[in-house]
């Protein structure tokens, strides 16, 4: 089963690796990770979309909690939450009626293109990871995908639930 | 404010934690280090002759006290060759700290000449670790260091020191935290009070309890507490590898030890039990046997400090996270209101099915005329030693003799590599048990495989005159592979025997020591009595024993606890 694992850690060098490191020597899946920086400089918050049985998933959530810089870990999949993903596309437009096409499709998903070449535009798209999945499909129909970069899965708990030290 | 190099900062901080040893071996990256040590006397160092037994040693000097273990090494090679010793006081949750030296920071990452990523190559086998960027932070890396492989589930801690910040040229201001707090670490240490309860109740209620007491009971002190719970529960007590001593082994309550090479009745009484209370232990294979066919009938009660350790490999029915002295007087506060004067009755039952359990005398074992037994090594060893030595072991059959026939009577008396299995550790770690208690007696049981894995240290012992015994119970062959081959592969001893054996009684001497060589049974006890009657010096005993013994019980693999094997010939 996917569960999304929201993580806050201290902003210091070697604190990721210790993350990646934990998933790679206990053999757990990372279908997806995205870091940065909170609002508060000196901390991390970081986002895990992994899967297993809920043995597995406990064991993360406690193997990550264990670690020195870890100060907080929540499974976000536990309770209602909004989640999104960025995508950046690269998709062929040779002629009038791909241009068209896709033109379209970024209305349809309520995309945006940001970057305009002769034979290519380049689609900035938001939302759940479906949604991504669905518009490279949809798009893959009709014209050629040249590139494309996904920042992985971040998240918030709904409501008055929060992540805070 | 003092000013002070960042070289005698590592020194001074030492100093206030409290370090009196250090465990080292210089080198390039260290040399400023090594230089402001010379500069005082307050903290001593024990020059080795190879890195990974400067970390064993560290680690029986803190198994034996329940202080922290300090290492010092250089970069590069001197820090790799710690790592094995790392792994092992990390498996068996060891305080110590090991402070490496680094390449000056503007030729990190450049291939320097002894370089390498201690923090990287460490992180799967630390609890944490620092790479430490200037001098004034050196302070505080340090005070941190000790604090977190201290507190909480204890373990090793590297703290990487990259030449430049210790330069003996520069000063910078010395202060040193009054004390350490830390927002993203925060052990808990008692357990919750509706857990407690729950547990309380479910102890009283049961008609087939079993304490099952591991490593975690010696490392918070409990062992008085387990005693006194026991007592008063009337419950048998059973200990693992790492547990035992933390409940006296001649305790009439103690079941010996559990699991794979565990007594008939220990692990009889745990697969019939009816309410398991663990103190301190982590249901590891080597207890578990098939989790599958764990303790069927057992509600499960888990108290651990490390919240990772609980329902990771079997179910626990009532989890309670703390540290385990904590979480025992928690539950006494709630016994104490209850009476239970009726446990001798209640439990009379039980006691009957264990005593005949043990009336089966699973360590019992022929002694014939011809050959000495290991057996009888470890049982000649106890009565010489009246029960009272440190007795560190290496890794093998000599270990499960040491472990099974050498009942010990208090915690941190027996020191062993129980989760990583490190053969070479037994030696080191004697000399670090013989640092921190001059005046005692410090045992190595090992063999003839193992001790040659970290012999060199006998160069150390001369140096330091450490005057301790090595019970070597030499089979010319290595035991426990050999045991495996002879059940699982035919007796096809693939490269477990060795055709090119030292001298041990000529290479002791040549290091400065004394060596006894025992070869016949009648011999044993006049060998032993000179061997301890040589208070002031080093003796290794080399003892010829038994080839073909095996050591039993041993559990039968993907059976439950008790599915065992008793002999050669007998199974349960």
């Amino acid at each position: 089963m996917k569960r999304i694992l929201s993580v806050l850690m201290e902003n210091a060098p070697g604190a990721l690796s210790r993350i990646v490191g934990l998933f790679s020597q206990r053999g757990y899946n990372v279908d997806s990770l995205c870091v940065a920086p909170t609002d508060d400089p000196s901390l991390s918050r970081l986002t895990i979309v992994s899967h297993g049985d809920d043995k597995v998933i406990e064991q993360i959530t406690k193997q990550v909690n264990k670690l020195v810089d870890v100060l907080k870990v929540t499974d976000l999949t536990d309770g209602s939450h909004v989640e999104r993903e960025l995508m950046l596309i690269k998709v062929a437009t040779r002629n009038e009626l791909a241009r068209a096409e896709v033109k379209r499709n970024v209305d349809i998903f309520r995309a945006r293109i940001v970057d305009v070449h002769s034979s290519n535009y380049t689609i900035e798209i938001t939302g759940t990871s479906d949604k991504l999945d669905a518009f490279s499909q949809t798009i893959a129909q009709s014209t050629e995908i040249i590139e494309s970069s996904r920042t992985g899965v971040c998240g918030l708990a709904r409501g008055e639930k929060a992540l805070r030290p | 404010m003092k000013m002070m190099s960042g070289a005698a900062m590592v020194v001074q901080a030492l100093k206030d934690v409290g370090v009196e040893h250090v465990f080292g071996y210089p080198g390039g990256a260290v040399l400023d280090i090594y230089d402001a040590l010379f500069a005082q006397d307050d903290v001593k160092h024990v020059l080795v002759r190879h890195e990974q037994a400067a970390a064993h040693m560290a680690d029986g000097y803190a198994r034996s006290t329940g202080k922290t273990g300090t290492v010092l090494v250089t970069s590069g090679p001197g820090a790799t060759n710690t790592l094995t010793g790392i792994a092992t006081a990390y498996m068996d949750s060891i305080p110590m700290v090991v402070l490496s030296g680094q390449v000056p920071s503007q030729h990190i990452g450049e291939d320097a000449f002894q370089e390498t990523d201690m923090v990287g190559c460490s992180r799967p086998v630390v609890k944490h670790s620092f790479l430490v960027k200037r001098a004034v932070d050196i302070p505080e890396a340090i005070a941190k260091a000790y604090y977190i492989a201290g507190s909480g589930r204890p373990g090793p801690v590297v703290v990487d020191l990259p030449k430049d910040i210790v330069n003996v040229q520069e000063s910078h201001p010395y202060v040193f935290p009054e004390s350490v707090a830390m927002r993203s670490y925060n052990p808990t240490r008692k357990g919750h009070p509706k857990q407690i309860k729950t547990a309380v109740k479910a102890l009283v209620a049961a008609k087939r309890p079993v304490l099952y007491v591991g490593g975690g009971a010696i490392a918070a002190n409990a062992d008085a507490l387990v005693t006194k719970l026991a007592e008063r529960l009337n419950a048998p007590v059973t200990c693992t590898l790492m547990g035992l001593g933390a409940f006296p082994g001649t305790h009439p309550q103690f079941i010996g030890m559990l699991g794979m090479h565990g007594t008939l009745e220990a692990n009889k009484t745990m697969h019939n039990s009816d309410c398991i209370l663990a103190l301190g232990a982590r249901f590891d294979d080597r207890v578990t046997n098939n989790v599958d066919k764990f303790c069927p009938h057992a509600n499960i009660i888990h108290v651990d400090i490390d919240p990772t350790s609980i329902s990771k490999t079997v179910n626990a029915h009532i989890p309670v996270v703390g540290s385990v002295d904590t979480v025992v007087e928690q539950i006494f506060s709630v016994l104490d209101k209850q009476d239970v004067s009726d446990q001798k009755e209640k439990l009379e039952d039980w006691w009957k099915q264990i005593d005949q359990w043990r009336s089966r005398k699973c360590l019992n074992y022929e002694q014939p005329e011809d050959v000495i037994k290991p057996q009888r090594v470890i049982e000649s060893l106890y009565r010489h030693t009246k029960g009272e030595a440190f007795v560190s072991s290496d890794v093998g059959q000599h270990q499960m003799f040491a472990a099974l026939y050498y009942p010990y009577l208090k915690p941190r008396q027996w020191i062993n590599s129980g989760g990583l299995g490190t053969m070479g550790f037994g030696l080191p770690a004697a000399m670090g048990v013989q640092f921190a208690h001059p005046g005692a007696t410090s045992v190595v049981v090992t063999g003839d495989g193992s001790i040659q894995m970290n012999i060199q240290e006998l160069s150390t012992c001369l140096q330091y005159n450490l005057p301790i015994k090595i019970i070597s119970l030499n089979n010319r062959a290595l035991g426990m592979v050999r045991q495996w081959q002879d059940m699982i592969y035919k007796g096809r001893h693939s490269h477990s025997y060795m055709e090119s054996m030292p001298d041990f009684v000529k290479l002791a001497e040549a290091y400065g020591h004394v060596g006894i060589q025992v070869n016949h049974l009648d011999e044993l006890e006049d060998a032993m009595a000179r061997c301890f009657a040589e208070k002031d010096r080093l003796v290794f005993m080399d003892i010829n024993v038994d080839q073909n013994e095996h050591v039993y019980p041993m559990q039968i693999k993907y059976g439950a606890m008790d599915d065992m094997r008793l002999s050669k010939t007998e199974r349960t």
